[in-house]
């Protein structure tokens, strides 16, 4: 077996991964730029996302489930922006965090006591839950769409960024908050709109990811949420390309340590396991920590100067 | 010099108050046994110091020098192994280490404990704890040279990831001879194996003991905060750029800063060891840091008395009085369907995102309790005062 | 002075709150006439499924049996309930709760790894523990007070090792385990051993882990031809489903948790080969079936606890059998108090739906043989295989 052929596989459900982390990410990115708040709530987001399309699922046919999962998850994401960022605008920026980090635990423990604590199963959706074969590996078809899909919202959401009006309020905004605001720009509009666009990707991504890993419990959106954040720092945070390029790194190079101990030992590189598979979440702080280190603004990010 | 003596007053007073605390407990741990329904209080003084003293080094961190780490979970980690590493006894090691041939074969308490007596497993235990806080600050030495240039929440998310990479190390199976791999360490000395034998009589110290080590450690950390480090790192904190042309030396105290809370931090891994008799990597999640920060803020940042109050008012609300929302009832009213399994704690996160919303400054604000109930007292004082006033008229 | 205010209430409030603590848990035990039995097993986290159907094997027979006789005495039987949450970190507290709720003697965990944890904490109340299903050999030989009425790894590795090896003719397996799980790390340490460790390939994931679709490659990749996960119910259904849509190619091996309907739910209309050791085969005894049943079935927590349908676990058998066990010891006592129940228990001897139980004198059950089940694909059930005895 050719070296290509054993690490396919690896790159492709890396792809496939990194694709989900993207739609995550780029919510994130969105928030940070604007608000230059880390909303650790919004891995949580997506997993109430996700709950909600378990109980939605079973009580109406998917074709009415869907919209409406997404439709309160963005309801959700704005009400968390109104009721527990909006009236600490002024505060120190540790108090936003602290907030954040107390609207993830209570939607956490929420999700603990609706569940009961249990693993809920996500409702298979036809077609793209059905197997099919890429070369020569089977896998299940949403693996196959997510990149694609990740991609098209991407390009779709760049463009609004650049071409409307509350694109341009979004990066005036992002720019200088204070200035803007004097320019007669209505920030709140704007820092609700983010949350908006944000949540929507999020609530898109939790439909992928759980098709694809189809179990969830209180806990499924703090880790991958927290690498969404990582691949948003590491492609330079404010940054929506960015996010993605670093969401797609993150996916592949996780994906790759956990078929480390495989690659190596099929192709005689070390003779017994290293159980490199250990590491599949840490290397993702690794590379945060590399590119902190050696390039704090990450990949795509703009240099900013500290003002006194 | 009149001030001089007030503040000696004041010295004594709190030492007293502190050493009758003790005392008390030491009483409590005598007359309440484990299966008395009041031994609640004894399991959330345990817990409680744990996180009081977690909360508090934490507090000296992000309250008092502004360097908002979230890496607390990682080094209480590293306190709790390496606690736990030089204290399992040399006929327990191989059934700990189950699946591998133990690397480490030293246990402080049993060494010293053969060649002293019981004074010589206290003094090992007590060098086991130490050492689990001097390794917790040299790897935050390690980890602080690259990430304490970075600013606010890079750095809040630096520390985070440092912590999720040493779980990931202290699990990895190829370290398994050391650290046991993944799997849990017990059968060190714990809680329930500390007592002391009184002429014929035995004193349980189970509670004692980390009520003890968490009181020495606050108090340490009290006095450094009132030195002259502790007035440079205030100063960091309001304004690092004024600090450093003030002359302090930014890198040094950052460090000096980082390195004392993590030890403290690898104490209090130490002594949640102790507490829960198992040490396991597992169980040191990013969450346990989000749970001691919510401490801090309910206790006020920037206020220690505060952390100590908001550490133990956490652990007895989620450990104890809310345990009937859980099952069943609570304050009398009965309703199982909405008081099941994890009310609990949504009833109790809620609580904290009033506080966070609606009472930003905590319980105590950036004050200190001595300064409350003296303020407290003032008041009562100035009332006899204006009555006085009225008779003479 | 709105500080001090704030303060003041929040303290009255804290009293307040601490005395109904204090208070709650009163009620019936002034009574005398009540014994408490602790349950101590999962309600939440990665074992929460099977703890919930373990818990329904002791009330359905905490409803066959309510009262049972003590020294002479008749008592009612109260189940006391603590959530382990299936973390080790908060086994003791769990525990700690059922001690000083008064109880008499404590059934479970559901999982190795909580009644370790918690041993200590029942050994220093001496209150006597019965495990269920935790299967770890540290359960009980560090801890004088744990008894346990299933077999253990060693026996039940050895079990999956030799079908591994002499019925689905293996020759290279592949053995996944969750990192720092003590009971499927346990189990796979055992198979190892028996399998030969020449050729196994061990990989562990971390808790939280939501992509398995890489360890179905390693499997591939290595050329393996059992796929040995003894891993909880919550992963196996992942596991299961990605098997399936990566068309795995081998049969895939598990010990005692895998026997849910969890697993047989995940895996139908799937073309895979799933093979379980367990305690009991539903049909072993027809009374306790049709009866549990009926009792699911008239139930609609129970139902939904059981995972929404009436199949069998054999973890329902083992808890009903749990609970009689513990009666027994009651009865010998002659005393609800946990000294002398501690003291009455290696004694026991009791013939249960799951056969017969005796202990041994680390306070082990005296098992030699397992059940081998294969799920049947296509309609949804256990088909029993073979009895599989150690050697």
């Amino acid at each position: 077996m050719s070296l290509w052929n054993t690490i396919l596989p690896y790159i492709l459900s890396g792809i496939s991964v990194g694709g989900q982390y993207a739609l995550i990410a780029v919510g994130y990115t969105m928030v940070y730029g604007i608000l230059r708040l880390i909303n650790f709530a919004h891995g949580d987001v997506f997993m109430v996302a996700g709950l909600m399309m378990v109980y939605f699922a079973a009580a109406m046919p998917l074709y009415a489930a869907i919209p409406l999962m997404i439709a309160l998850t963005v309801l959700l994401g704005f009400t968390i922006e109104r009721v527990a960022y909006k009236p600490l605008r002024s505060a120190p920026r540790m108090s936003v965090m602290i907030s954040a980090i107390g609207v993830s635990y209570l939607l956490q423990n929420l999700a603990l006591y609706i569940t009961g604590g249990l693993n809920k199963n996500y409702p298979e959706i036809p077609w793209i839950s059905d197997k099919i074969t890429v070369f020569g590996a089977t896998t299940a078809r949403v693996t196959v769409i997510t990149p694609f899909l990740t991609v098209a919202l991407v390009f779709a959401l760049v463009f609004l960024i650049n071409n409307t009006k509350i694109g341009l309020a979004m990066r005036a905004v992002s720019k200088d908050f204070e200035t803007a605001e004097l320019m007669g720009i209505r920030i709140n509009n704007v820092i609700s709109a983010t949350f908006v666009i944000g949540t929507f990707l999020a609530a898109v991504g939790s439909l992928l990811f759980f098709s694809n890993y189809p179990g969830i419990v209180p806990t499924s959106g703090a880790m991958p949420g927290l690498k969404a954040f990582v691949a948003a720092v590491f492609g330079g945070i404010g940054s929506i390309p960015g996010a993605v390029v670093g969401a797609f790194i993150i996916g592949i190079s996780e994906s790759i340590i956990k078929g480390l101990d495989t690659i190596l030992i099929t192709h005689g590189v070390i003779a017994e396991q290293m159980d490199f598979s250990t590491f599949s979440d840490a290397v993702t702080f690794v590379l945060l920590i590399v590119i902190l280190v050696f390039k704090p603004t990450g990949l795509f990010g703009e240099k900013t100067t500290d003002k006194v | 010099m009149i001030d001089k003596q007030e503040a000696k007053r004041k010295n004594l007073i709190s030492l007293a108050a502190v050493l009758a605390f003790l005392l008390l407990v030491l009483a409590l741990d005598q007359i309440i046994k484990p299966t008395s329904k009041m031994y609640m209080l004894l399991t959330v003084l345990q817990k409680g110091s744990v996180y009081a003293l977690a909360a508090v080094s934490m507090n000296l961190l992000n309250g008092f020098t502004g360097l908002f780490s979230l890496g607390h979970a990682g080094f209480m980690l590293i306190g709790a192994y390496t606690y736990a590493i030089f204290s399992i006894p040399s006929d327990a090691r191989d059934t700990v280490y189950q699946y591998f041939d133990a690397a480490v074969r030293i246990s402080f308490p049993e060494t010293l404990g053969n060649a002293l007596g019981g004074f010589g497993t206290a003094l090992g235990v007590l060098l086991s704890v130490l050492l689990a806080g001097l390794v917790a600050a040299a790897f935050a030495y390690l980890i602080g040279l690259p990430v304490l240039r970075l600013k606010s929440d890079y750095l809040a998310i630096a520390t985070l990831g440092f912590a999720e990479i040493i779980r990931a190390i202290f699990q990895w199976k190829k370290l398994g001879p050391v650290t046991n791999g993944s799997n849990l360490l017990k059968n060190f000395d714990r809680c329930s194996t500390f007592k002391l034998e009184l002429g014929g009589a035995t004193l349980s110290l189970s509670t004692f003991v980390p009520v003890l080590i968490a009181t020495v450690c606050i108090t340490i950390i009290v006095l450094l905060v009132n030195s002259t480090y502790g007035r440079a790192f205030k100063a960091i904190r309001d304004d690092e750029v004024a600090a450093e042309a003030m002359g302090i030396n930014l890198a040094r105290h950052k460090m000096l800063a980082f390195c004392t809370s993590c030890f403290f931090a690898g104490i209090s891994g130490a002594t949640m060891a102790m507490v829960l008799s198992i040490a396991q990597a597992n169980n040191f999640k990013s969450a346990m840091t989000y749970e001691i920060l919510l401490m801090v803020v309910l206790g006020g940042i920037g206020s220690i008395s505060g952390s100590v109050i908001g550490a133990m008012l956490f652990i007895s609300a989620s450990e104890w009085w809310l345990r009937g929302l859980d099952s069943g009832s609570f304050l009398g009213i009965t309703a199982p369907t909405v008081f099941r399994n994890g009310f609990r704690l949504v009833v109790f996160s809620v609580i904290i995102m009033i506080v966070v919303l609606f009472f930003r400054k905590g319980i105590m604000g950036d004050r200190e309790l001595p300064e409350v109930l003296a303020g407290l007292r003032a008041r009562r004082a100035k009332k006899p005062e204006a009555k006085e006033v009225q008779g003479n008229e | 002075m709105k500080k001090l205010l704030s303060i003041v209430l929040a303290f009255t409030m804290v009293l307040a709150l601490a005395a109904c603590g204090g208070s709650s848990g009163g009620g019936s035990s002034a009574s005398g006439d009540v014994v408490k039995i602790g349950v101590f097993e999962p309600q939440s986290g990665d074992n929460g499924a099977g703890g919930k159907q373990e818990v329904l094997g002791m009330q359905y027979a905490n409803t066959v049996a309510p009262t049972v006789e003590i020294g002479g005495k008749t008592y009612q039987v109260e189940l006391v309930y603590a959530d382990n949450a299936s973390s080790n970190d908060k086994a003791p507290t769990a525990a700690q709760t059922l001690i000083s709720s008064g109880v008499s003697v404590v059934l479970g965990s559901y999982g190795s790894g909580v009644s370790i944890a918690a041993g200590d904490t029942f050994k220093a109340a001496g209150v006597p523990a019965i495990g269920v299903t935790c299967t770890n050999p540290q359960v009980t030989s560090g801890c004088d007070v744990y008894f346990r009425i299933c077999f253990l790894d060693p026996f039940q590795g050895t079990v999956l090792a030799n079908y591994a090896k002499n019925e689905l003719g293996a020759s290279k397996a592949y053995c996944l385990s969750k990192q720092g799980d003590d009971y499927s790390g346990g189990l796979v340490n055992y198979f190892v051993q028996a399998f030969g460790a020449e050729n196994c390939v061990q990989e562990t994931f971390p808790e939280g882990t939501s992509d398995y679709s890489t360890y179905i490659t390693n499997a591939q990749n290595q050329g393996c031809d059992v796929f040995f996960s003894p891993v909880s119910t919550e992963a196996a259904a992942q596991i299961i489903a990605k098997a399936n849509a990566q068309s795995l190619g081998m049969p895939i091996l598990a010990g005692d948790t895998w026997d849910s309907n969890v697993i047989l739910e995940a895996a139908k209309g799937s073309d895979l080969k799933i093979c379980v050791t367990t305690f009991y085969q539903e049909g072993a005894d027809a009374n306790f079936d049709a009866g549990v049943k009926a009792w699911i079935n008239g139930d609609a927590t129970a139902k939904a606890n059981n995972g929404g349908n009436d199949e069998l676990a054999a973890v329902t058998a083992m808890g009903y059998d749990a609970y009689f066990v513990a009666l027994e010891a009651l009865k010998a006592a002659g005393s609800t108090n946990p000294a002398d129940v501690l003291k009455a228990l290696p004694g026991v001897n009791y013939t249960g739906v799951t056969g017969a139980i005796a202990f041994d004198s680390i306070g082990d059950a005296k098992r030699d043989s397992a059940f081998v089940k294969e799920c049947n694909t296509s309609t949804g059930v256990w088909d029993f295989v073979t009895v599989a005895k150690a050697g």
